[in-house]
């Protein structure tokens, strides 16, 4: 349903993204992994749109259901990122208006794509228990929030308005593993219950070989290998993927102990 | 070398850390102290390089009373307990060349005669894998892993007894973590170093620690031997943590806590502060604080530590 070709963004004249292909269907999450500088999130900025509002000059191909975004509009552009690709960040609270209690938010995106007035309210309702929480937290403010309930009302939003493509940069970086754990539960979910098409941008391998079927190693701005996870993950090619998998530290399981 | 006794730091209302008991023994030698936010691992860190006033509690290094210590004593302290923060760029000037931030060092706590500082400076940059013409760059002419190895050299330059060191490697690359964690497994056995290490990680302390300490909401929750504790944990806590950490050979496990609002540090559950989220929690647990007791060979506090155990065991 995406399909990424030949895509390139560029800052003056330094190129900071040159990746051939990236394809991505209907319930299927795809890892883009890199450390910093390899050009993972401005990837994703740049299928989500946003880079070009970044000051960065992007080409090649992006292709939403055989629509190619790349050179779309503005408004066109708005459109397509409210209802069909929805974007989560790092840091939730960043995409919450601090100063509108979090069911406003949640009303103006929904009556801005068209909903009525109750319908909007039915739908919030609806995406807040999808992602665990209850309707009640709509009534609070951001800062009323712990960082593990803002990201999961980040991602009631997305489903709220129905997004085909999640697009998760780094959404359980900044969270407390155990909070991690059930944001990562809340995803998988989705995915099965809403087919909901996933692109998640991390840096942590073993996340990313928790939730992804596919995965893409990123290098200084290229994808240096990319396949299924049960391959890549487990079975390296290219050495600086063995090289990042060997340099995450590792707990003793107890199954090497217990034998 | 390190002894925590009963350390209790409030900060207004809130008690960040309640009634924490540790030791670090001669190094080599590491204990690890991993929890979640809001645990009151950093501020244990704090206390012990008086960085932050404890209300109460006891801490020794060599047998010398920190908290008691005179004025003048407290520069001595400093000098046998230094700490190495997550960002190194908040401890280094981003005006001062490197060597300079060293040999500031060097001069403060009178380590060797003027004469020698030049020489002191290539060795310590040398022993964290730097070289002798870094001591020219300015901060902004390193990498991370690299301000992070100068943030190093510069606590080493006080030859202190006992390095407090909070998350590390936590804003590094993952190659570059490696990297550091080898660093600090390499200084360890050359210089005998003790240290507490601060970290989230489980691996991590795993990898560089003998001992761990688990926190939860200001208190140790369990404790003992890191192969043990990290591999098979008792305290409900401790188990939700290790079942909660992502690994590359397996798919995430489901949480064995149950859902629950992140706890108040300034309004804490009555009885064990971790029955709210617990699956095992029974009606003492509501009321009855458990304290430490030895199971399975470390200290847990759980009133059920027992079945707790059982099931692990499996």
């Amino acid at each position: 349903m995406l399909e990424v070709r030949d895509l390139g963004v560029w800052f003056g004249d330094r190129q900071v993204v040159a990746v051939d292909a990236l394809d991505l269907d209907k319930s299927q999450t795809l890892g883009i992994v890199g450390e910093t500088g390899s050009g993972k999130s401005m990837t994703a900025y740049a299928i989500a749109g946003l880079a070009p509002g970044m000051g960065a000059r992007v080409e090649g191909s992006v292709k939403l259901d055989g629509q190619e975004l790349i050179g779309l509009s503005d408004g066109a552009l708005r459109d397509i990122r409210g209802r069909r690709i929805a974007m989560i960040f790092q840091a939730p609270i960043s995409s919450l208006n601090p100063v509108f209690r979090v069911g406003d938010v949640f009303l103006r995106a929904l009556r801005l794509h068209g909903a009525s007035k109750a319908d909007a309210r039915e739908r919030a309702a609806e995406a807040m228990r999808s992602v665990a929480l209850s309707p009640d937290l709509l009534h609070r403010y951001p800062h009323q929030l712990s960082g593990g309930q803002a990201q999961r009302v980040a991602i009631a939003m997305a489903v709220a308005l129905r997004a085909d493509v999640l697009i998760a940069d780094e959404p359980t970086s900044a969270l407390d593993v155990t909070v991690q754990a059930e944001i990562l539960d809340v995803l998988e979910k989705l995915r099965a219950e809403e087919s909901l098409a996933m692109l998640f941008i991390s840096h942590d391998l073993a996340v990313v070989s928790g939730i992804c079927d596919t995965v893409a190693i990123m290098y200084d701005g290229e994808v240096v290998e990319r396949g299924p996870v049960s391959e890549t993950l487990h079975h390296p090619s290219h050495p600086y993927t063995r090289e990042l998998l060997a340099a995450v530290p590792k707990l003793t399981t107890p199954e090497a102990t217990d034998a | 070398m390190l002894e925590v006794r009963d350390l209790v730091v409030r900060y207004g209302p809130v008690v960040a850390v309640d009634g924490v008991t540790l030791s670090v023994p001669a190094g080599p030698a590491g204990l690890g102290l991993v929890g979640e936010s809001g645990s009151g691992k950093t501020t244990i860190g704090r206390a012990i390089v008086r960085l932050t006033e404890p209300a109460s509690g006891e801490v020794t290094v060599d047998g010398l009373n920190a908290f008691n210590a005179k004025r003048g004593d407290l520069k001595a302290d400093r000098k046998s307990v230094q700490i190495v923060f997550q960002d190194p760029d908040s401890t280094l000037d981003p005006r001062m060349r490197v060597g300079p931030a060293i040999t500031e060092a060097l001069r403060a706590h009178a380590v060797v005669e003027r004469s020698a500082w030049p020489a002191r400076v290539t060795e310590l940059l040398t022993a964290v894998g730097l070289q002798a013409e870094h001591a020219d760059r300015l901060p902004h002419q390193l990498s991370g892993g690299q301000r992070q190895r100068v943030a190093i050299a510069r606590a080493l330059a006080v030859e202190p007894r006992l390095l407090v060191l909070d998350e590390p490697t936590s804003a590094l690359d993952v190659t570059v973590q490696a990297r550091v964690l080898e660093l600090i497994a390499g200084l360890r056995e050359e210089r005998s170093l003790a240290y507490l290490l601060i970290s989230h990680n489980l691996a991590v302390v795993e990898q560089l620690c003998e001992q761990v300490a688990v926190l939860y909401l200001g208190q140790v929750v369990e404790q003992g031997e890191a192969a043990r504790v990290l591999t098979w944990p008792v305290h409900p806590y401790t188990r939700a943590l290790r079942t909660a950490v992502p690994e590359l050979s397996e798919t995430l496990p489901a949480p064995a806590t149950k859902r629950a609002e992140p706890p108040n540090p300034a309004d804490p559950p009555p009885g064990c502060r971790f029955h709210p989220r617990c699956p095992l929690a029974v009606d003492r647990c509501r009321s009855e604080r458990p304290l430490p007791r030895e199971v399975g060979g470390r200290l847990v506090a759980c009133h059920r530590a027992e079945d707790s155990l059982a099931e692990t065991r499996g």
